[in-house]
């Protein structure tokens, strides 16, 4: 089992490099910046607690009480293409393959300001192996395309990737 | 047949042009456009490029004010058409009539076309915002069938266009108060139906149960398709029975009609979603402009797959014909 810390620093990582690849990134959540956003993967025993406003990420392994003001639960190969704009949050919703609960408002805007962002995981997380870049941008892209056919397969085109 | 398709952001923009639509409507991050959704929308320098990058393409932009306007506070919406004038919008999208009459005055060159929320839905009504305000396209409401629409287009002066695929809504627009009813606000004055800071949800056991405000709009079982916490779309009890009142959850798509709609004289087709993800945006767009391209035939084929990232995974062909239950 990985320690908690060791994944919330990996993780920590992964989210300053990926704001400071998009700036603009949570522009658009205006008021509700400084909110709690909890991103659950439902085939993970992790739970993962955002506060964009601070960049600050923490990693909670479940079963645990959740402070959050908003929660999305999704499997995590769906949350990472919702992060991207792979996938419309509102079709998955629709077949029940994520569920939101709390502030409304709040996920909606963070909704948005992902979708608006134009992260590419691949890209901009393969910076972070500095001169093993292509390597990392390889091995990155060959798990999503992975991911994405189990997905498709076992999903039908519930989940939509352009 | 023009293809005008939704863009709730720059990047849904991008996807919806380089789909291939021949025109994007969308709306600034304010109260001045129907579609007023946290985190939503462009700021007047995003609108400037999104702009520039249509004109590139070929592809038109409408700019959506189809609110209306607040008294004491017409300042916001004379300002929102001013910029969008400005940074070179092809047609403005307006519902209220003093805003057009600000647009048909101070901007006579401008391209003005009547928003479904304006509600004009029979020849007198269109024909005076023609004669009064210049409108040279009318928007028409879901509420109406082929046959009327027919009948409509041969007795009005300016184009219309029409709703044929995403959210379907089924009341008469720019007049529908059940948001309002059940939250204080409305799309028609603040831009949001059903918003967000009065929706929750919650499980109850295996069910999702939506609210909006006071009211439980649905209980979803498990493995059901959910739908939005519209009332016009909630599950009730209502006497002995318990079922949808107004109209299941559900979206539109009508475009096994296109023939039909041709001869009616419909000169642009419309998609629903500025609320929409750009995933759904490219998906939806290219299937459409794919299906427009192809034989009536295989036209079927190719929309069912836009079905699973429908309301309720379902479609129909709500009002355009109408049948009663």
């Amino acid at each position: 089992m990985i320690p908690i810390p060791l994944i919330e620093r990996i993780c920590r990582l992964m989210f300053g490099r990926i704001a400071k690849a998009h700036p603009g990134l949570f522009e658009r959540l205006d008021e509700h910046r400084q909110k709690r956003f909890a991103f659950l993967p439902t085939d993970l025993p992790l739970a993962f607690v955002v506060v964009p406003g601070r960049q600050e990420i923490s990693v909670l392994r479940k079963p645990v009480e959740i402070e959050a003001d908003a929660v999305t639960e999704a499997p995590l190969f769906l949350l990472l293409a919702l992060m991207e704009g792979r996938c419309d949050a509102d079709a998955l919703f629709f077949s029940r393959d994520l569920s939101v609960t709390g502030d409304m408002e709040a996920m909606l805007a963070m909704r948005n300001a992902l979708d608006a962002s134009n992260i590419d995981l691949q890209k901009d997380l393969a910076k972070l192996a500095g001169p093993f870049a292509p390597v990392a941008r390889r091995v990155i892209g060959e798990i999503r395309d992975r991911a994405l056919k189990d997905q498709n397969s076992s999903a039908g085109e519930a989940a939509a990737w352009n | 047949m023009e293809l005008i398709c939704p863009a709730g952001t720059p990047a849904a923009f991008h996807e919806a042009v380089d789909a291939g639509a021949d025109a994007v409507y969308c709306g600034f991050r304010d109260e001045t456009n129907a579609r007023n959704f946290p985190g939503l929308n462009f700021s007047r320098e995003e609108l400037r490029e999104a702009i520039a990058y249509a004109k590139r393409k070929g592809t038109q932009t409408f700019v959506a004010l189809n609110t209306f306007m607040r008294a004491g506070a017409e300042e916001i919406w004379y300002k929102g058409a001013a910029d969008a004038v400005a940074l070179g919008a092809d047609a403005l999208i307006l519902a209220d009539f003093g805003l057009m009459a600000h647009v048909a005055e101070k901007y006579p060159q401008q391209r003005l076309h009547v928003s479904v929320q304006a509600s004009a839905s029979n020849p007198d009504a269109i024909n005076f915002l023609v004669d009064a305000f210049n409108a040279q396209r009318v928007v028409l409401p879901r509420t109406l069938t082929i046959a009327d629409i027919a009948r409509i287009g041969k007795n009005i002066r300016c184009e219309m266009e029409v709703f044929v695929f995403g959210g379907l809504c089924v009341m008469a627009e720019g007049r529908c108060s059940l948001s309002s009813y059940a939250t204080g606000k409305s799309p028609n004055m603040n831009g949001v139906c059903s918003p967000a800071s009065h929706v929750r949800y919650r499980k109850d056991g295996g069910e999702l149960v939506s609210e909006l405000g006071e009211f439980t709009i649905n209980r979803f079982p498990a493995g059901e398709a959910a739908g939005y916490p519209t009332l016009c779309k909630g599950r009730f009890d209502i006497a002995d029975s318990n079922g949808y009142a107004f109209e299941d959850p559900v979206s539109l798509d009508v475009m096994g009609e296109l023939e039909a709609l041709k001869a009616a004289g419909v000169k642009a087709l419309k998609i629903e979603g500025r609320q929409r993800g750009k995933a759904y945006v490219a998906e939806v767009v290219s299937t459409m402009k794919a299906a427009l391209n192809s034989p009536p035939d295989r036209r079927a084929s190719l929309l069912a797959r836009l079905r699973t990232m429908s309301e309720g995974q379902k479609t129909t062909s709500g009002a355009y014909e109408k049948r009663w239950r």
